[in-house]
């Protein structure tokens, strides 16, 4: 199964920049029982992984993905209540680099932008 | 229990495993695939206290869901082979990564012993490591080993050696812990599942696997009580998503316990060398000028310097054709017995493929150091965000530039190279495009018709010639992965940048060589029965009889104007008969052949001594003399040679052109008359599917030159070409085909091995040619009509091949595709 990343980012705008339009495009990726991240409609102000700049440190708040993606970034290390910190993004801006425990990670912004997280 | 013990070593990548497993069987590695995927099975023996231990090492996963290729291989060996232990290796310096893997290795009811590699690296990074109380948490023998320098291979071996009862696993699920003991115990109920853990088997339902739910579906007769429990319990956790994420959750959460218990990290804060390195390496300015200059480095040291060292190991191969030219029957003195032609043409084929391996050997040497060293993931890492946006993904980079980004290399190891990328659709795309790089064998071609048409802007053509087939392999990849390859399974670009290692130098030679090794067997039995089938359509029916009479009649002639020269020369006696002189012109054919093969002055002169001793009635015809008569003689020979040369090669025009592949060629100019391809350069493309190095020599027999006259191939192909009205506009034409020409032979059958599959070694022929034809069609016909010049079109077609890769490539926001973020640069 894929599921796109619905929304758009916002140019510039590092902290919760075109939330509710990300948010109802992710509704449409939820499992097919129905349950899924669209319960959780009315979340403080957060942000996703991919706004964040080099050497910011957050909380992982919940993962959006389904599938394989989310498998991938959960046995990696990258679960909820985890702290992560950004480490430097690619030359041409797309993949990043983040630090999870012990462990460099890196991965598209189109994937990060499917990890919420939270001020630590 | 048998005698032979089965063990398999699982793991992460990148945690060492393969090290552990050269360092375990030494060189007996067999490497095979697993049953229908790609994924390569490499397995080992040793023997222990006279116990024979076999070896597998699985492929590298970080769990074993049935998400990806790997992790399946990895879970059915384990379920299906019951391997007699499980050697989980670890990395140390990285404990908490590692774990959640080794808890459901012991869910699943095997044998476990702990192989904690890395201990170097752990230490350090001022970890200090509790192995006897790792072992009680785990329960299991923990070995600690540093792989890259051999230590603790005994100790292991002795672990492997040992009994140990498969334990049952300790993990408590928290939330989810009654749902999975009541799936556990309902499914421990279940005489038909024995031998599989009940509690791996729930744990398995409640995450959704699809693989576990056949299982369930093959054993039972009715599983559907159980799915429907398990579909219950993971409804009431939240879903599937909340409830696999729980289980990571509960493991991560385990193994975060375990380590805090078992590691004291001595220097908290410590930025450890990799990532000090990459400060550097991975620079935002720096990352792109070390990666120019380390693919530079590899370009020169591999295609340049491998280039040079052919030259030292071609004498090698051509002594080899002339050992077989001296065993296979005689030559005949104007044809010559058919198995002497059809083993010369099979030690020519296979001689042109072996050519390459000095070059091969280079390459994948320092392939595996790149490998080995960890910058192979920085290199996808800088990469990916060109790639991606056509289709293609980070580590696509090595396959191209195997394959010739900047005109020279080879498709074979490319096609090959794609194995480790990890997005299926990509690796697909990549596999297909990658042929259409400049390999080493299209550059001769080039050089000719560039020598011919473009005399003045050599330069600027091979500039264009070698980044136009970039620029279509990236539009072709796009087209492609948008339409035929649309539906391909794809994964996401996450994966974790290794530490930094030194490669051990008995890694790298060992993977370079069985990588050349695996080259030589799957190409070389290949090619070789194919230039069979060449040789065939090339040889038969063969020149028609009035005609070869005709030879025949010319030959005898020159014989009889060798003997009139001779008519009073003291050496005639040396000849009295045809045979002596067929005997004698061999004679002076090996000679020749082995001269220009010594290298040394030394080495002439031993020659010349066997020659005379072998031969002593013919030296006076071939060595050089100083009396009259002996000059005499050997210019009556050298006559006669030369009449026997341009005989042999009008008739081997002759046999060409009344071949079946000669009547193919003329039977395709009806299509390839829109290119302006004639039934010579037909034959030529054809022939050059076999390898691509023939394509010249094909054209070489084909325009070939009259008797006494020695021009260059450039000068008789310009002047045949010019007289038939063919124009710069043609070459251009024929040398946008060859850019885009299907894969030769030994590619095609690389990409059979790598998709598994004879439609996708099908499409890869098909679809090149096609688009060849059709743009080799397009610009012919189009920069006739608008009375073009050579340059011109070129020109035109490189800066409408720049223009498209542009739109492409450039972000297109009104598209809904996620835009470039900048997001919080300036934080």
């Amino acid at each position: 199964m894929e599921c796109g990343n619905g929304g758009r980012k916002g140019w510039g705008g590092g902290w919760g920049w075109g939330r509710g339009r990300r948010r109802a495009g992710q509704a449409g990726c939820a499992t097919p029982e129905g349950h899924g991240p669209a319960a959780c409609a009315a979340c403080p102000v957060s942000g996703s992984l991919d706004a964040l700049a080099p050497g910011t440190t957050c909380r992982i708040r919940r993962l959006m993905g389904c599938g394989p993606i989310r498998q991938r970034l959960l046995d990696l290390g990258i679960r909820p209540c985890r702290e992560v910190t950004v480490i430097r993004s690619a030359p041409l801006l797309d993949p990043i680099e983040l630090k999870v425990g012990d462990s460099y990670i890196v991965l598209r912004r189109q994937e990060a932008a499917q990890v919420e997280v939270e001020d630590v | 229990m048998s005698d032979l013990r089965l063990v398999a070593l699982a793991g992460q990548q990148n945690a060492g495993k393969s090290t552990l497993f050269n360092l375990l069987t030494g060189l007996t590695q067999h490497i095979a695939n697993y049953p229908g995927v790609t994924v390569d099975k490499k397995s080992g023996r040793y023997s222990h206290k006279g116990q024979s231990v076999e070896v597998v090492d699985l492929p590298g996963c970080y769990s074993l869901t049935s998400y990806s290729p790997e992790e399946r291989v990895a879970r059915e060996f384990l379920l299906n082979d019951r391997p007699d232990m499980v050697v989980n290796v670890l990395d140390a310096s990285n404990l908490r990564r590692g774990l959640p893997l080794t808890f459901q290795l012991l869910e699943m009811g095997v044998p476990v012993v702990v192989a904690l590699n890395m201990m170097d690296v752990a230490e350090g990074r001022g970890l200090e490591i509790d192995l006897a109380a790792l072992s009680r948490r785990l329960c299991v023998p923990v070995v600690p080993v540093v792989g890259r320098k051999g230590q603790g291979a005994e100790a292991l071996r002795e672990a492997i050696a040992a009994e140990h009862g498969a334990r049952p696993a300790t993990l408590n699920y928290g939330a989810l812990e009654p749902a999975v003991q009541e799936l556990q115990a309902l499914l421990a109920d279940e005489g038909a599942l024995k031998g599989l853990s009940a509690r791996w088997l729930a744990v398995k339902l409640l995450e959704d696997d699809a693989e576990a739910e056949r299982l369930l579906a093959e054993r039972l007769d009715n599983p559907h009580p159980i799915l429907d429990l398990a579909h219950r319990r993971r409804t009431a956790a939240g879903g599937t998503d909340a409830a696999s994420e729980a289980i990571a959750a509960a493991r991560d959460g385990l193994a975060a316990d375990i380590v805090a218990t078992c590691i004291t990290a001595t220097r908290a804060g410590h930025v450890p060398m990799s990532e000090r390195i990459d400060r550097l390496l991975l620079h935002r300015l720096f990352a792109p000028v070390f990666l120019v200059a380390i693919v530079w480095a590899i370009y020169q040291l591999s295609i340049v310097q491998g280039y040079e060292l052919t030259k030292v190991t071609w004498p090698i191969l051509a002594g080899f054709r002339n050992v077989a030219a001296g065993v296979l029957p005689d030559a005949g003195f104007l044809i010559d017995p058919q198995l002497r032609a059809l083993g010369l043409w099979m030690v020519d084929s296979a001689n042109t493929l072996l050519n390459y391996v000095p070059i091969f050997l280079i390459l994948f040497a320092l392939i595996a150091i790149l490998e080995d060293s960890g910058y192979m993931a920085r290199i996808a890492f800088i990469l990916d965000r060109i790639l991606n946006r056509f289709g293609l993904h980070g580590q696509s980079t090595l396959p191209f530039i195997l394959a010739g980004v900047f005109a020279g290399g080879c498709a074979v190891p490319g096609v090959m190279a794609t194995k480790g990328i990890p997005d299926h659709r990509a690796r697909m795309a990549t596999i297909l495009t990658v042929p259409f790089m400049n390999c080493m064998a299209k550059i001769p071609l080039y050089t000719l018709l560039i020598n011919i048409y473009f005399p003045d802007t050599k330069g600027l053509m091979l500039f264009y010639l070698s980044t136009i087939t970039v620029i279509a392999a990236l539009l072709v990849a796009k087209l492609l992965t948008t339409s035929v390859l649309r539906h391909h399974e794809t994964a996401p670009f996450v994966m974790e940048l290794p530490n930094y290692h030194l490669p051990t130098i008995r890694g790298v030679v060992q993977r370079a060589v069985d990588r050349t090794w695996l080259y030589i067997k799957k190409v070389g039995t290949v090619v070789v029965s194919i230039a069979m089938v060449i040789y065939v359509l090339l040889q038969f029916p063969g020149v028609p009889a009035d005609r070869e009479v005709a030879y025949q009649a010319r030959a005898e002639a020159a014989i009889a104007q060798f003997y009139d020269a001779l008519a009073d020369n003291p050496h005639r006696a040396a000849v009295p008969d045809q045979a002596a002189l067929v005997r004698l012109v061999n004679a002076q054919a090996d000679y020749k052949a082995a001269r220009m093969n010594a290298g040394s002055k030394a080495a002439a002169e031993a020659l010349d001594a066997r020659f005379a001793e072998r031969h002593p009635d013919f030296v006076p015809f071939v060595l050089r003399a100083r009396d009259a008569d002996a000059r005499s003689a050997a210019a009556a020979l050298k006559d006669l040679t030369n009449a026997r040369t341009t005989l042999r090669r009008e008739m081997r025009q002759d046999k060409i052109e009344s071949s079946f592949l000669g009547m193919i060629g003329h039977g395709l100019e009806p299509v390839t008359q829109f290119a302006d391809f004639d039934w010579k350069i037909n034959v030529a493309l054809l022939a050059s599917f076999a390898a691509r190095e023939s394509s010249v020599a094909t054209l070489g027999v084909l325009f070939d030159q009259e008797e006494g006259e020695n021009a260059t191939l450039e000068d008789r192909m310009g002047a045949e070409q010019a007289a038939e009205g063919r124009t710069a506009l043609s070459a251009v034409a024929l040398m946008l085909f060859f850019a885009l020409y299907p894969p030769c032979l030994a590619t095609v059958i690389m990409v059979r091995v790598q998709t598994d599959s004879y439609r996708w070694m099908a499409f890869s022929i098909v679809f090149p040619t096609i688009l060849g034809l059709a743009v080799a069609s397009a610009v012919f016909t189009l920069g006739n009509a608008l009375g073009l010049s050579g340059l011109q079109t070129m020109t035109a077609i490189y800066l409408a091949g720049v223009a498209a890769l542009l739109i492409v490539a450039l972000p297109k926001p009104w598209l809904g595709r996620p835009a470039p973020v900048v997001a919080g640069e300036r934080a």
